[in-house]
């Protein structure tokens, strides 16, 4: 056995395809809902800001969504949020089995690890935006919403790889 | 079955939870089996020399569509009680073109972000810290967003609904366009496999 795993270790695709879709069929056959992601951040995001700020919250129809007892009794007790949770633990639980969990800023070899942080910090900012604009990101719409045959989750997951394409070339020399 | 088996408590809504933490799980732990706790694997991608994410996203999708389908037709699952988010034409294309920009940029998803977080990644983390940090940015200015992310739209509109066609012939036509998209992303892979980096993913400090 090799001390180090190599990325061909990694599962075949189609495979992980078929598990990760039996995945999102058992939580339509449980719970009626698909799987998510970018709504953990949101409801933990609106937590933060009732904590810190509540003048912000009365009004504002994003954060009072999030934090309506209705939809959850607490907002980190949102479905999504311990989903998410489970998500982090099954990642880890997967890494640690794989030999795979180091301790690493991943960047492109020409780029340094400070410019990789904050090109990783902006991303973020850009897709939680895009997440809020569509309703859902690539787990809640593209994933989720596709294998139902949502019509806007199709559009936006054309527009999520239409996107991408067309900035690939301008960030290459953060990747290549 | 008279699923979802939580909506109809046929399992007790105390164990919804329960269900998020493992269906969750399920999800963290074949995303990183991926290799999608990498943020170089994932926006290879856009760089056309390994399409494990179309191929991973479809089967997936093929897969829990298929699965949908099949139950709801033998009457298992009741299809009106799944979660269908509306549609809202322009806020999703924005939206789409946005998260596929902030993709290839930070090299994550929102949920790819999460585990390769879990699996050690210091960049993942900043990445989710971006996240957060959007969230605000859009729970900010959203008195003067509200317009927008709520226009256009359409209602809850499916793709067989939309274009009037029978469920199962747009189930068994995704089937076959992921079938071909299949061969094709092999084709495309072979094509640009010259743009493959060094196999090691992070330089060494300082290089």
């Amino acid at each position: 056995m090799s001390a180090v795993k190599k990325s061909s270790d990694y599962v075949n695709p189609y495979l992980a395809g078929f598990c990760l879709g039996l995945v999102l069929l058992s939580a339509y056959v449980l719970a009626g809902q698909g799987l998510g992601a970018s709504g953990a951040f949101a409801s933990t995001l609106s937590w933060l800001v009732g904590m810190v700020s509540p003048e912000q919250v009365a009004g504002n129809g994003f954060y009072e969504k999030y934090l309506d007892p209705g939809r959850a009794p607490h907002p980190l007790l949102d479905w999504l949020v311990i989903e998410v949770a489970g998500v982090m633990l099954g990642g880890l639980v997967s890494s640690l089995l794989a030999g795979r969990w180091r301790l690493t800023v991943e960047r492109g070899a020409r780029l340094g690890a400070a410019p990789r942080l904050l090109l990783a910090f902006a991303g973020g900012v850009l897709m939680a935006v895009g997440a809020q604009f569509a309703r859902g990101c690539t787990s809640g719409q593209a994933l989720s919403g596709g294998a139902l045959l949502n019509l806007g989750s199709w559009v936006f997951m054309m527009c999520v790889f239409a996107g991408a394409y067309l900035l690939a070339y301008v960030v290459r020399r953060a990747w290549l | 079955m008279n699923a979802p088996l939580l909506l109809n408590e046929v399992i007790p809504g105390e164990y919804g939870l329960l269900c998020a933490l493992l269906i969750g799980f399920g999800m963290g732990f074949v995303l990183e089996r991926a290799g999608f706790g990498s943020a170089r694997k994932l926006v290879s991608q856009f760089y056309l020399f390994d399409m494990t994410v179309f191929k991973v996203m479809f089967t997936a999708i093929v897969t829990a569509m298929t699965g949908v389908y099949l139950l709801s037709s033998a009457g298992q699952l009741n299809l009106e009680q799944l979660y269908l988010a509306g549609t809202f034409l322009w806020p999703q294309v924005a939206g789409g073109l946005l998260l596929g920009v902030g993709f290839v940029v930070g090299g994550y998803c929102p949920g790819t972000s999460a585990v390769a977080c879990a699996s050690g990644k210091l960049d993942a983390l900043a990445n989710m810290g971006g996240i957060l940090a959007g969230m605000l940015l859009y729970g900010t200015l959203y008195p003067l967003l509200a317009g927008f992310v709520t226009s256009s739209s359409l209602g809850k509109q499916t793709l067989y609904g939309y274009f009037g066609l029978p469920y199962g012939l747009v189930v068994v036509a995704v089937i076959l366009m992921a079938a071909g998209g299949f061969v094709g992303a092999t084709l495309v892979e072979r094509k640009f496999a010259h743009l493959k980096p060094a196999e090691e993913p992070t330089a060494p400090e300082g290089s």
